[in-house]
């Protein structure tokens, strides 16, 4: 864990919003979907990303794959811009940082046999090695995510859901990539066949030594999975950590609002448990509220929260969070 | 089960559908009670036929689709009434809400008239009283300024928001059954959250009796009374909802339980059930779940086990006996 893999400074994304009837020269809206972030992660971590769906946390991923281009802000891949990148050169990166998306199904394309979507990264970025090699390599890593390798020549639609997700996991690990993004891998699978995805995911990242970016909104999952979390919200990273200390102690009153969110499978546990549920919905990341973009919904925002953006402070070892207020949480959710 | 007259009686429930590839059984054999004001979960994963059972027994089995067996709804049959008169049960007595809220929303149409519609057919008020009455209902679960919101288009709506109104959609008519079809599946766990809790508030306010159909054991603990556990289109064990998470006495409830990740214990691997979800095509003879049960020997692969009453209040189907099926 000690060698930086990936480090994000300060990245911006924005998207241009065109006017509704407005003439095609007239500035477009900007909707700011990132703002600010940054993020570390070491050879072999996993670092998993929790927000609710419009926190921008899918939009983080695709800048630091490449494709999306950032509008400020640094991506350092050992130590190099990716956004100074030429487009051959970014290409060619796409080989280290490769993919797993939610619906595994859509994912993959339906008139393409097993064979030949596990095979495309590697024909794309290894095209030195020839047909015979590249089918045994299929057939190998097919049998490393738990498939059978002669279903090579059958289609996405004969296999279940889990086992598209594994489709999607060979044709990811082909390229020996060194950094893998999940983007949402488990949530469209059922309860059982998860876990398997998980624990594939977990032996496999041991085995190549891969680091993983971990999206998903459920914390249960992401705190199984990651070494650290960092939560967003709104575009802003709210609070980052290691992840037991994150689910444990969590110190940002957004992350408090997200883990009382999550239901607990014991009943008893649940009925005692107490509950603060967060009251309303994510503001328009159009017009996102001045200062700490969280206190419109937060328990203890006070006039000084919307006067400017409250940086990343540590609140304990690695743990850093974006309150100044963060002590006096559970303070104000006890008295109510 | 207390009642003498439940609301709900289901006895043994089957629905087969005719495919190319021959009689598919989605559900087999299916039986329970639901009393005025209570609630019960149904869990199952994927194609463990929990949403057919719900289709069944409101009469939306897509045309393939056959149910047998009994429905009574205030000791009165429904199953398998002609449309005309399940349209009045449907409205008036028994509502359904769905997991996804846009598509089940009309999207041509203002939320109010939708709304209205339904008042102006099945009670008989005029579009004046209709209005007020649907800006009340919005009001009841917690739409901000409901008034003006019946002139939006659901598209104007977040998810969450869209769930709401399929909520006081589905309660105009004070219906005595709701049926939530995984009514936060599509939604973030804070939304998820609230939507429970509104949930919770509606029983409390209407005395609505509620099955909910999910496959999230979580929102299961916090909301219901009884858990009806289903694989393979049968049930595999039923009982009130603290005895089956604390003792589960079946293989398949164990596992189901042991695989869901959990914010509050660390684990160090997950414990998964080897293999995949039943085709329903090819049952085998015996338990549906034997092929991925643990404990399975071989009468399990032979013989379905009956449902068999133990603990007082519970039921389960299994083979084994209750002190093996250890957690």
């Amino acid at each position: 864990m000690s060698e930086t893999l990936l480090r994000v400074e300060k990245l911006d994304v924005t998207f241009a919003i065109p006017k509704r009837g407005a003439l095609p020269w007239t500035k477009p809206h900007y909707l700011q979907a990132v703002s600010k972030a940054d993020l570390t992660l070491a050879r072999g971590e996993t670092l998993g990303l929790v927000g609710e769906s419009g926190s921008g946390k899918s939009t983080l991923a695709r800048a630091i794959v490449g494709t999306i281009r950032p509008a400020g802000g640094r991506v350092l891949w050992r130590g190099q811009d990716l956004t100074q990148y030429t487009p051959a050169q970014r290409r060619a990166h796409g080989r280290h940082v490769q993919m797993i998306f939610q619906d595994p199904l859509a994912a993959l394309n339906p008139r393409m046999n097993v064979g030949q979507i596990i095979a495309e990264p590697l024909a794309t970025h290894r095209p030195e090695i020839g047909a015979t090699d590249r089918r045994r390599r299929v057939g190998e890593m097919m049998e490393r995510v738990g498939l059978l390798p002669n279903l090579q020549n059958r289609y996405p639609h004969e296999f279940s859901g889990g086992q598209c997700q594994r489709i999607g996991i060979a044709r990811a690990l082909i390229t020996e990539p060194e950094l893998v993004i999940c983007d949402e891998p488990v949530s469209a699978l059922d309860v059982s066949v998860q876990a398997q995805v998980v624990n594939l995911l977990g032996a496999l990242q041991k085995e190549m030594g891969l680091s993983l970016i971990f999206i998903a909104h459920d914390l249960s999952v992401v705190r199984h999975v990651s070494n650290r979390i960092s939560v967003m919200y709104l575009g802003r990273i709210m609070e980052t950590g290691p992840a037991a200390a994150v689910t444990a102690t969590p110190a940002h009153p957004y992350t408090r609002a997200l883990i009382s969110s999550v239901p607990i499978p014991d009943p008893k546990l649940e009925k005692s448990r107490h509950r603060p549920i967060l009251k309303g919905e994510l503001p328009s990341p159009m017009n996102p509220p001045s200062g700490c973009v969280f206190r419109t919904r937060c328990p203890i925002a006070r006039e000084s929260c919307a006067e400017a953006r409250p940086p990343l402070e540590p609140a304990g070892p690695k743990h850093d969070v974006a309150c100044p207020y963060h002590d006096e949480v559970e303070a104000v959710e006890t008295a109510k | 089960m207390t009642d003498a007259k439940p609301l709900l009686r289901v006895r043994d429930l089957k629905v087969t559908f005719d495919t190319p590839d021959g009689a598919l059984g989605a559900v087999n054999g299916i039986s329970l009670d639901v009393g005025a004001g209570d609630t019960l979960a149904v869990v199952g994963e994927s194609g463990s036929g929990k949403t057919q059972l719900a289709f069944a027994m409101l009469g939306l089995l897509a045309k393939n689709g056959r149910a047998e067996g009994s429905v009574m709804l205030d000791g009165s049959e429904i199953l398998n009434l002609p449309d005309s008169k399940l349209n009045k049960v449907r409205a008036q007595r028994v509502s359904m809400i769905f997991q996804d809220p846009m598509t089940s929303l009309n999207p041509y149409l203002r939320v109010g008239t939708q709304m209205a519609e339904v008042l102006q057919l099945h009670r008989g008020m005029s579009r004046r009283e209709a209005m007020k009455e649907s800006a009340a209902m919005l009001d009841a679960v917690r739409i901000p300024d409901a008034a003006s919101r019946l002139a939006m288009y659901p598209h104007e709506f977040s998810g969450g928001m869209r769930q709401r109104i399929m909520i006081a959609m589905s309660l105009l008519c004070r219906p005595a059954l709701l049926i939530a079809d995984e009514p936060t599946t599509a939604l973030d766990v804070t939304v998820q959250a609230q939507i429970m809790e509104l949930l919770s508030e509606i029983r409390a306010e209407f005395g609505t009796a509620i099955i909910l159909i999910t496959h999230d054991l979580g929102i299961v603990a916090g909301a219901c009374e009884r858990t009806m556990v289903m694989y393979g289109g049968r049930v595999m064990e039923a009982g009130p909802t603290e005895k089956l998470f604390e003792a589960p006495s079946h293989p398949y409830t164990l596992g189901l339980l042991a695989a869901v990740p959990r914010l509050d214990v660390a684990q160090d691997e997950l414990r998964t059930i080897p293999g995949d979800p039943p085709d329903l095509l090819s049952l085998p003879p015996g338990c549906p779940f034997a092929p991925r049960c643990p404990l399975a020997h071989p009468p399990c692969r032979e013989t379905m086990p009956p449902l068999v009453p133990f603990d007082g209040d519970r039921v389960r189907a299994c083979h084994a006996p209750t002190e093996e099926v250890k957690p």
